[in-house]
Formats: structure tokens, C-alpha cells, sequence
């Protein structure tokens, strides 16, 4: 029992941060239907920009974040802008070809700079080192820290979406992306700040990741990145809501799978999840089916 | 008009036997060192490659992300026969095999994830690719991480050029039948050709299958030329590899694909002691081609006369504005 609960503990805090990367692909694809694969190394930029700022300006972890984030909002921003805006009306294939490209500019392009090595996080300091013991289950300080700042992330997301204007902006362009242009939204404007939080969640996910496991490298992002999509699918694609319900069942799938069954299959338990689903409910758990018109 | 066919089908026969020969005989000169051999090995199989990829991605409309997995079912099938077995005649049965299992597998795939559409059929092959190395990795047979080494070698050029020119042959005759005409009306508009009485989902999963049988023919030919197996040369790199091949040869174009073949492999045995700057270039080469050509060099078109008239054409008007 002790164990189960603390792998439910450890599942939640990797689920937190599958959740985060999920909303970043779930809110792209809600409003431009594309599968932004780039979106994985907007994490892992964000996870390096977390690093520099921790070894080499001596920050704090919090400055540090938000740092991270800014410059994910950049990142992603630049991206949207020019390589998939000129692509608005392309083929379906052409975008997706492009945000592989994209991806793979992105890792290799770091790879290129910072070598492939992995490195690894400075040492936390402070009251960031605590545990917290309950009977035998052991929370680390990092647990509560990704849990709290990925609650306060999703509840600020729901916030702005909600009710803010240009959240109002957002819903209307993924529900109709013409209507709303010709009620004056602008589309370009609402796609770029779609680009903007999902990269900025993508970026506090790295640095999390960071401070959690302590070791980066430039592919660090393919595999979460995957996963978190297929957390995405899982809760229904489009769906904030589901991107965050997805992620935590995701995340605890892999810790259950990786202590009680075997390591190596961990990754592969996770695709087969993905392709039963697609095969069962392909519009996801809070998804609704839609007619096909023609 | 049937004479017309008839000659046709000469010239062509004539045209291969001869490219054969002349290789063959360079190679048995000594003019063609292991190492353009190497070169041209990795071509034939990237041309069988993104010859089968085409069929699926470019022709029928079904963007898959998971041939890498497809090929190393193939190479990793073929390896275990030829070392238990290292004859000729274990090699062939390797080679189809390999074929066999990877069309069996893409077909048990294929049935539920086809009926998908479009991104979620990326995503559904993504994931079966990643399975299929994740198997391969913890199997005994196929010795884990470390992989199999010292596969006997028998891809030589005689064997690279019949399957090569084999599955060319193949897929260009499929999609010449109705058969192939049915996946294009597909990918032209799935709704339409459903409503025009085409079952939509057998075309697709035909489709599929053979896509998944030559590029086991590829993987099989792979594990046969280069000695070692592992399953990480099979990830999601390799799909993309062969996709980008594809891309740039122009979606739905064979000849396409087998220009854009010679020219990356040519560009990669140019790059092979950059592998870091190879993949940035890459990378650069798809986001330029899908935003300045997004339909590849050749586009949709095959490579034949009319083609070079057109080009002739095209030069004779600028030398006359020149001039």
C-alpha cells in the first residue's frame, strides 16, 4: 500500500509536467489543427534557458522560471511566425512536414551549440532540499513545488481563456475561424498568443523537469513531447480540461508500469494506450463525436 | 497501338539490362570501390524506401510516420534466417520472409489505425514504429540493445538492382491499375470516392501493406549489406529520413523519389563526418522545400519525354530573350 501511494505521488508529479507540455500541443491544435512537433523542443530550449540562468547568473529557482518562460514565448512566437503563418493555407501535409522540420532544426541546431552532452542541474539549495515524510511515503520539496506551480499555471490558463477578451478570442477562432475574422477578431494576433501560452507553459515544464531530474540534453524533448500528445489525444485534443486529465493518467500509467511491471516496456505501454484509444474513442474521453459534412 | 506498348515495354527492358551491366562490369573491373559500392547500396534501399513510402504517403493520401518499423522487421527477420542458414537460397528466403512479416504486421496495424485520418494516422504509426523498437529491444532473439552482428553479407549489386528495379516495377504497374487508380481518387477526396462505390478502407490497407512488404525488402537488404543490426537505428530518425526523401522528390512522383534518393545519398556520404550540421541541414532543407516548393522537385509529375520537351522549350525562350 505504502509503495502503491508513493508511486501514485511520483506518477502526479511527472504527470504534472506531461500535463503542462500537453496543454501547449492541445491549444495549438484546438485553433490551427496542426500537430505543432516542434512544440517538445520549446521544453527543452526552455529546460537550457532554466540551466544557464541557474549555473551561470546564480539565480533562484522562481527568476530563473519565469526567465525560462519569456523566452519560450519568444521562441514559440518566432516559430509560428515563420514557419507555419506562410503555410496558413497549405496542405495538412505541408504544415505537419514543416513542424518536423522545425523540430528537428531546433534540436540540432542546440546540439550544435551546447554538444550533445547531458548535463546536469545545479544542486538545489535551501529549503528546496526538504522531505516530507507521511508514515512511509517520502515527498520531496521538488514534488510539491511542480505540483503547486503546474496547479497555479492551469488555473491561471483556465483564468485567461475564460475570461479574458482575447481568451473569448481564442474559443472563437477554434470554433470558427472564419466567422470570427469577419466579427473583427484578428486571427493572426489570437494564433501567435496560442503559440505564446502554450510555450510559456512549455518552458516552466522544462525547468521543472529540470530541477526533477536534475539531467538534460538536447533530445531531451521527443519522448515527453510524444507522451504529452498522446496525454492530449487521451483527454479528447482540443480539450483543456482533458490535456491536464490526460497528463496525470498518463504520468501515473508510466510510474505504475516502470515499479510494478518492467522499465523497458514503460514507453511502449504508453503508445499501445495511444492506438487503443484512437481505435476505440478517437475524439478523446471529453471529446464529443462530430459529423462529417461534406 | 498495342506495337506501341510492346516497344515501349522493350525500350525499358533494354534500358535496365543495360544500366545493370554496366555497373556490373565496372564492378567487376575494379573501377567501383567499396566504398562508392557502399554509396550505391544505401541508395538502392532508400529507393526502395521512398518507393514504398510513396505508395502510402504520396499516392493514397495516408501520411505514415512508422516505415522505419516496417524496415526493421525486414532486416531483423532476414538477419536471424541468414545466420542460421547462410546460403543463397536462405538469403532469398530471408529477404521474403522479412517482406512477409512486415506486410503482416503493417496489415494487423493497418486494419484499425487506417480508418483514422490524417494527423492521428501519423501519430497511430509513430507509436507502432516506437512499440516495434521497444520489442526488438528487450527480445532475446534479437539481442537487445547490443543487436545482431556479424550478419553474412549478401547484397551485392546483382541482388540490390533486381529488388530495386523489382518494387519499382511493381508499385508503378499498382498504380497504374485501377487498383492504384482507386488509392488516388482516395487521397484526392476520400468522401467523394467513397460515394463513387470504392471501399475506401481495403484500398487503403492494400495500400498499406505493400508499402509494408518492400520496405521490409529494404530493411532484409539493409541488415544483408551492412553486418550489424541495432534497434536504434530504426527510430523515429530513419521514418523521417525516408519521409524526407519522399518529400523532396515531389508527393506522389516515383521518379521523384528515386532522384531525390541519389541526390541526399550523395549529400549525406558528402556529410558523414558532420552528422550534427547533416541533420540541421536537413532539418533547414524540409522547412524551405514545404514553404517555397511544398510539392517536392518533381511534384506530382513522372520524369519522361514530354518533360525534357517542355524544359527544351522553356531554355530556347530565355536564349531568345538573352538574345
Amino acid at each position: 500500500m505504502e509503495q502503491f501511494l508513493q508511486q501514485i505521488i511520483n506518477g502526479i508529479s511527472l504527470g504534472s509536467i506531461y500535463a503542462l507540455i500537453a496543454l501547449g500541443y492541445t491549444m495549438v491544435y484546438g485553433i490551427i489543427k496542426l500537430i505543432n512537433f516542434a512544440h517538445c523542443d520549446v521544453y527543452m530550449l526552455g529546460a537550457y534557458v532554466g540551466y544557464l540562468c541557474m549555473t551561470s547568473f546564480h539565480l533562484g529557482f522562481l527568476p530563473s522560471m519565469l526567465i525560462a518562460m519569456v523566452f519560450c514565448i519568444v521562441v514559440g512566437i518566432t516559430i509560428e511566425k515563420i514557419a507555419y503563418r506562410p503555410l496558413r493555407n497549405a496542405t495538412r501535409i505541408a504544415v505537419l512536414i514543416t513542424a518536423i522540420g522545425v523540430s528537428l532544426f531546433i534540436e540540432y541546431g542546440t546540439m550544435f551549440f551546447v554538444k550533445a552532452d547531458i548535463r546536469s542541474y545545479p544542486p538545489l539549495t535551501g529549503f528546496m532540499t526538504q522531505t516530507f515524510k507521511l508514515g512511509d511515503i517520502n515527498i520531496t520539496m521538488q514534488q510539491v513545488i511542480i505540483f503547486v506551480v503546474t496547479i497555479l499555471l492551469m488555473v491561471l490558463l483556465q483564468f485567461v481563456v475564460k475570461r479574458t477578451k482575447i481568451g473569448k478570442a481564442m474559443r472563437a477562432v477554434s470554433l470558427d475561424r472564419d466567422a470570427a475574422e469577419l466579427m473583427g477578431i484578428s486571427v493572426d494576433t489570437t494564433i501567435s498568443f496560442t503559440f505564446a501560452l502554450g510555450s510559456a507553459l512549455a518552458g516552466a515544464a522544462g525547468v521543472l523537469v529540470g530541477i526533477y531530474y536534475n539531467s538534460i540534453n538536447p533530445l531531451m524533448g521527443v519522448l515527453p513531447g510524444l507522451k504529452a500528445f498522446v496525454a492530449a489525444v487521451f483527454g479528447g485534443i482540443g480539450i483543456i480540461p482533458g490535456a491536464m486529465i490526460g497528463g496525470y493518467f498518463i504520468g501515473t500509467v508510466e510510474v505504475m508500469v516502470a515499479g510494478y511491471g518492467n522499465s523497458m516496456f514503460k514507453d511502449a505501454v504508453v503508445f499501445a494506450i495511444l492506438i487503443l484509444i484512437l481505435i476505440v474513442k478517437p475524439s478523446g474521453l471529453l471529446g464529443k463525436e462530430t459529423r462529417e459534412k461534406v | 497501338m498495342k506495337n506501341e506498348i510492346k516497344m515501349n515495354r522493350i525500350k525499358k527492358l533494354v534500358a535496365l539490362l543495360l544500366a545493370f551491366g554496366v555497373v556490373q562490369l565496372l564492378v567487376s573491373v575494379g573501377i567501383l570501390n567499396d566504398y562508392i559500392m557502399a554509396t550505391v547500396s544505401t541508395i538502392g534501399i532508400n529507393i526502395i524506401l521512398a518507393v514504398s513510402l510513396n505508395l502510402i504517403t504520396g499516392f493514397t493520401g495516408q501520411f505514415s510516420l512508422g516505415h522505419a518499423g516496417f524496415m526493421s522487421i525486414g532486416a531483423y527477420t532476414c538477419a536471424i534466417i541468414t545466420l542460421r542458414n547462410p546460403t543463397t537460397s536462405g538469403f532469398v528466403a530471408g529477404v521474403f520472409a522479412g517482406a512477409l512479416m512486415a506486410a503482416l504486421v503493417g496489415f494487423v496495424v493497418g486494419l484499425p489505425t487506417l480508418r483514422l485520418r490524417g494527423d492521428y494516422l501519423a501519430i497511430a504509426t509513430l507509436g507502432m514504429a516506437e512499440i516495434i523498437r521497444i520489442v526488438f529491444l528487450n527480445l532475446d532473439i534479437t539481442n537487445g540493445a547490443a543487436g545482431l552482428s556479424n550478419i553474412p553479407e549478401f547484397t551485392n549489386w546483382m541482388w540490390l538492382f533486381i529488388f530495386t528495379s523489382g518494387t519499382v516495377l511493381i508499385v508503378t504497374n499498382f498504380i497504374n491499375s485501377s487498383h492504384g487508380r482507386a488509392c488516388i481518387s482516395i487521397r484526392e477526396d476520400e468522401i467523394a470516392a467513397d460515394a463513387m462505390g470504392i471501399n475506401s478502407t481495403r484500398y487503403k490497407v492494400t495500400a498499406f501493406v505493400i508499402g509494408a512488404f518492400f520496405a521490409g525488402i529494404a530493411g532484409a537488404l539493409y541488415a544483408s549489406r551492412f553486418y550489424v543490426l541495432k534497434p536504434d537505428a530504426f527510430g523515429f530518425l530513419k521514418s523521417i529520413d525516408i519521409l524526407v526523401i519522399v518529400v523532396l522528390g515531389g508527393l506522389g512522383s516515383i521518379s521523384g523519389s528515386i532522384i531525390a534518393a541519389i541526390l541526399l545519398a550523395i549529400i549525406t556520404s558528402y556529410l558523414q563526418s558532420f552528422p550534427e550540421i547533416r541533420m540541421v541541414i536537413y532539418s533547414v532543407t524540409l522547412i524551405v522545400i514545404m514553404l517555397f516548393r511544398p510539392q517536392g522537385l518533381m511534384g506530382s509529375e513522372e520524369l519522361s519525354k514530354s518533360m525534357f520537351k517542355k524544359w527544351g522549350r522553356l531554355l530556347n525562350r530565355k536564349d531568345g530573350g538573352v538574345a
